[in-house]
């Protein structure tokens, strides 16, 4: 193990900043009262509730409003789908989304089939694109929802929304964008973007863990995701998380703020990992858009090595990343966002994903392209898979 | 989640490599699920003399290769046939639930091996 650690992980999660964290602190033990209380404790709670949802709002171009505080981003997309869905279900049944989304999208597309939904899952370009036009000539009579993902968070590919959006509203169908990974990293503007709903989560960039939100266009109808309390005007009751959504609220403040410096830095840092990667490792290939893609994302497959043993000898040098290989994901198939994008799974198996974050520097970079080289070397020495090898896919 | 000598295994595995014109050569699983597994023995009067084992796989799957061939080396050939998953994952202080199957692939590696040789080398 090395005393230096470098977290390349920063599409997993993302520290929460220590003034994002000064902020939080007398949430929890000085202005710790319940928002929903009519005297001075609660209403100072319930006035740094509504100032982070001014700073959201201010960061997606909405109205406060039109911004509802929830879990995360799992929780948004699961509403968003489900409950959006129900309250057009005298329209129709049949919801648009694609092939690459995370799964709190793809496994409530599965739940709304059970529920006698139909769903269309577009396949998307070898470079992780949904085609507009593809979009288009899927929208039905009785099409109610369509859900695309701003930015995969495997690969990285940023997804034509705009246009995506355009089509929708043309057909008069609803837009929902799992936007977890493209928030703080590609500037947004729901307007612009023409999106009615979009999911956000707070611990991608540097805010804390266990909060989000849902923009939810003013306008749209959208059924209860909690029964109980008046919170969030009625549709997801429950104490508020008071820390959390004003750590989320200073998070995603900064983050606007600095996103012009965050992007010339992580492109900088991302082409020369790139580069650097596809010059000194042979048998390897970008996976996603070489510029379509979030500032932070790299990701690459190595052939005749498994992204597994490739994550542990890389955390061994004291680099932490990730793999869209089976072993990784817990089951026997690696990665869906792989497949769609077309590799064989051994291919897919040795996958790689570095994620950069605001922490890395180029020292960073040039560790790891110093590392990598090595290490692939030595596990293709004792791989069974090669050039040559008989049994060659 | 891996035990220290999972470890120790996959940063620093044992008979890694091929021995040329092997007496059996054993391949199991596939590169669809993201595992292989190569086992070469050398034979000599029915006791294994050398073994080599190449591996694409994850970290258990390296460590379970190396860990099967330093089981059977040295051994009659017959006791190698008695090898099992278990006695490997055993071995390496156990392995996590999911990964169980990567220690049957290195039995079944081995056992392919030696079926092998006993194939070229049909007894009278």
């Amino acid at each position: 193990m090395t005393d230096h650690i470098i977290y390349m992980d920063n599409a997993a999660t993302t520290a929460t900043r220590p003034e994002v964290l000064e902020k939080m602190l007398p949430y929890f033990t000085e202005h710790y009262g319940n928002p929903s209380s009519i005297h001075s404790v609660g209403r100072d709670a319930r006035r740094a509730i509504e100032n982070a949802r001014r700073q959201v709002a201010e960061a997606l171009g909405a109205q406060p409003r039109e911004i509802y505080f929830t879990a995360g981003g799992s929780e948004s997309d699961n509403w968003a789908i489900r409950c959006a869905s129900k309250a057009l279900a005298k329209k129709g049944k049949h919801i648009i989304t694609s092939q690459i989304e995370h799964h709190a999208v793809l496994h409530t597309c599965d739940y709304m089939e059970k529920q006698g939904y139909e769903v269309t899952y577009l396949p998307v370009d070898s470079e992780g694109r949904v085609s507009v036009e593809d979009v288009k000539k899927a929208i039905r009579p009785d099409t109610v929802l369509i859900s695309i993902m701003a930015a995969n968070n495997e690969i990285g590919t940023l997804q034509p929304i705009r246009e995506i959006g355009q089509v929708a509203h043309e057909a008069g169908v609803l837009f929902h964008t799992d936007a977890v990974q493209a928030v703080g990293a590609v500037p947004i503007d729901v307007n612009e973007w023409n999106v009615d709903m979009l999911s956000l989560s707070g611990h991608k960039f540097h805010g804390p863990k266990g909060i989000g939100a849902l923009y939810i266009r003013k306008g749209v109808k959208i059924s209860n995701l909690i029964f109980g309390g008046a919170q969030e005007r009625g549709l997801r009751a429950g104490t508020e998380n008071l820390p959390g959504i004003v750590g989320l609220g200073e998070a995603i403040e900064l983050a606007v703020k600095e996103l012009p410096e965050y992007t010339r830095r992580m492109t900088q840092l991302r082409d020369k990992l790139i580069d650097g990667i596809l010059s000194s490792v042979p048998d390897v290939r970008l996976n996603g858009h070489r510029t379509q893609r979030l500032p932070g994302n790299v990701n690459v497959s190595v052939r005749y090595v498994e992204g597994e043993a490739l994550l542990m000898r890389l955390d061994l040098a004291g680099v932490e990343a990730s793999s869209g290989s089976a072993c990784t994901s817990g089951s026997l198939d690696p990665s869906h966002v792989l497949l769609a994008i077309g590799l064989p799974h051994e291919i897919a198996h040795g996958s790689l994903r570095l994620s950069l974050g605001t922490e890395n520097t180029e020292a960073d970079v040039d560790y790891v392209l110093e590392k990598l080289p090595g290490i692939v070397e030595d596990l293709r020495a004792m791989s069974a898979l090669s050039p040559e090898s008989s049994f060659q896919p | 989640m891996y035990s220290e000598k999972v470890m120790d295994h996959f940063e620093n595995p044992r008979n890694v490599g091929e021995i040329p014109n092997a007496s059996g050569t054993g391949t199991v699983g596939n590169a669809k699920c993201g595992d292989i597994m190569k086992m070469d023995i050398q034979v000599e009067d029915d006791v294994i003399t050398d073994v080599k084992f190449k591996t694409f796989g994850c970290c258990a799957a390296i460590a379970t290769s190396s860990m099967a061939t330093e089981m059977v080396k040295g051994k009659r050939i017959d006791e190698a046939l008695q090898l099992t998953n278990k006695a490997v994952a055993e071995a390496l202080d156990g392995l996590p639930p999911v990964k169980m199957h990567c220690s049957l692939l290195a039995e079944q590696a081995i056992h392919a091996a030696v079926e092998d040789y006993q194939k070229k080398h049909p007894k009278e």
